[in-house]
């Protein structure tokens, strides 16, 4: 059963090169980005979620709506555990999996195969299972012969395509996005749209960052809407 | 100590011992990235990370011929010497300087994947031990150049070289979490192992010391006794029980320093990059 449970998350982002104090007053009513203040050091910090209290259960398809800055990928980064929140307790069940910067790791004087071994073992695969995987993973992202190619001699649209087919390898339970992925030209694109949704209806959560409206409409059950740090409606 | 500080201690402790055992389950991935580090920096060229090994030798073929006639010392007796020390010294002294470095190098894989973040160390030490095999392959064929034997005690340095790798991961840790707070630490680091090189025999042969200045540059230097444990072996003779007991003590409380200190700041490793 997978579950998250955030209670009362605090993430304060502390600012070491600037001594920014004088200008704290007018800083702190910008319209974009988290609250700045100081902590009880006297150091500059931003804080980037003020008290956010969820709790996610299984079927819940999230959408994280907010301006520039208002925290949304401060919270993916909380739930995917980058980041131990200052204040406040989380408890995940489940297996994450992030599929928000999916060609981290790549290097483009590595061929092809050697870059699905490489982002496969960031993804936690081993060789032997990505070995076996190759075949779909090369038919998937159709590009032949070219997987043996540097990947700098890839277009940026069949990198992506790369990564993407290595990305959605296996069944995430739950599910981190920024924004909804559109990978190549036309043909690909409604492969990847089916694969990707398939993926997301197959998840048991999903928490995607989003400006879009119609697409919170068409696949999210729940609205969460963070203005500077805090959580304004659910 | 009351209570409360024992649970405190004991809880970062577990952290810390925690990431740690987690990163080596994920070796593979350390592998893999420390692999491609290699092979980046080698890429497209004809020999590859054989180049480490030709600057290497011509490094060690050039010092040798300048300090082993400035001091007056047998090439014979000195350029093995030379040749183990510089090249262990080479090991020590770039895992640490890249341990500083660790995580902050690391920033991007931080920032997006929740991984052990000893990871990030294992990668470091484990390409400069794949560099080090590349420079290792030196010291053979010096012995064949001068038709020395290879002694029975080299399989003593194996021993010595697992402790000193443990001596040294310690240290690239500590490093790396106090170089992603502060950022003039890499500085000050390089600067004082630039000095430690020159204070420790490797260029020079400790016999060449007056005997009160031995006390101080060899018995209380840690870096002599972490070279004497692979070198001694290598050369044919044994390592003093004190460079072992050293060794072996600076091992087991440098871990237990860093575990608790590791296991208190990790989780603001993230914050500070």
């Amino acid at each position: 059963m997978t579950h998250i449970c955030m209670n009362n998350i605090s993430v304060d982002f502390p600012i070491y090169n600037t001594t920014g104090r004088s200008l704290k007053n007018q800083l702190m009513q910008a319209a974009t980005g988290g609250r700045m203040g100081s902590n009880e050091q006297g150091r500059v910090v931003v804080r980037a979620l003020q008290n956010v209290c969820l709790e996610l259960k299984e079927g819940d398809r999230v959408g994280v709506v907010g301006h520039n800055g208002a925290g949304k990928s401060t919270l993916l980064r909380v739930i995917s555990g980058v980041y131990e929140p200052v204040e406040g307790s989380i408890q995940i069940k489940g297996k994450i999996t992030s599929m928000i910067d999916m060609s981290l790791g790549m290097d483009g004087e590595a061929t092809g195969i050697e870059n699905i071994y490489l982002r496969g073992a960031l993804l936690g695969f081993n060789r032997k299972w990505l070995t076996s995987k190759i075949g779909d993973i090369v038919d998937f992202a159709g590009l032949g012969d070219f997987i043996r190619m540097p990947l700098r001699t890839y277009s940026t649209g069949m990198q992506m395509r790369l990564a993407f087919s290595i990305a959605t390898l296996v069944q995430p339970e739950i599910l981190l996005m920024d924004e909804w992925l559109t990978v190549g030209d036309a043909d690909f694109k409604e492969k990847a749209h089916q694969r990707l949704h398939e993926i997301v209806q197959k998840s048991s959560i999903l928490i995607i960052a989003t400006h879009s409206p119609e697409l919170v409409k068409t696949i999210c059950n729940r609205t969460i809407r963070l203005d500077r740090g805090s959580v304004m409606n659910i | 100590m009351s209570i409360n500080n024992q649970v405190f201690l004991w809880r970062i402790f577990k952290a810390g011992w925690q990431d740690i055992f987690a990163a080596f389950k994920r070796y593979e991935l350390a592998g893999v990235l420390g692999w491609q580090d290699i092979r980046q920096r080698y890429r497209r060229s004809s020999l590859g990370p054989f180049w480490i090994t030709i600057s290497m030798g011509v490094l060690i073929g050039a010092l040798g011929l300048v300090f082993g006639n400035l001091f007056d010392t047998p090439m014979k007796e000195f350029l093995p010497f030379l040749t183990v020390g510089l090249i262990l010294w080479m090991l020590i002294t770039t895992i640490l300087t890249e341990g500083c470095l660790g995580f902050t190098a690391a920033e991007a894989i931080i920032k997006q994947i929740s991984l052990p973040l000893f990871i990030h160390i294992l990668r470091v030490v484990w390409r400069n031990l794949v560099i080090f095999a590349h420079n290792i392959v030196i010291y053979p064929l010096v012995l064949l150049v001068f038709c020395l034997p290879l002694r029975s005690t080299a399989v003593f340095s194996a021993l010595g070289l697992v402790l000193l790798l443990l001596n040294l991961s310690w240290m690239a840790l500590l490093l790396g979490v106090l170089c992603t707070r502060y950022r003039d630490i890499p500085q000050i680091v390089s600067n004082l192992l630039q000095v430690c090189f020159y204070l420790t025999p490797i260029i020079w042969m400790p016999h060449l010391l007056p005997k009160r200045a031995g006390l101080i540059l060899l018995d209380a230097n840690p870096f002599f006794h972490l070279i004497e444990i692979v070198r001694a072996p290598l050369l044919g003779t044994l390592p003093s029980h004190f460079s072992w007991l050293v060794c072996g003590v600076l091992a087991l409380a440098g871990w237990c320093i860093t575990i608790l200190f590791y296991g208190r700041f990790r989780s603001r490793i993230a914050y500070w990059l």
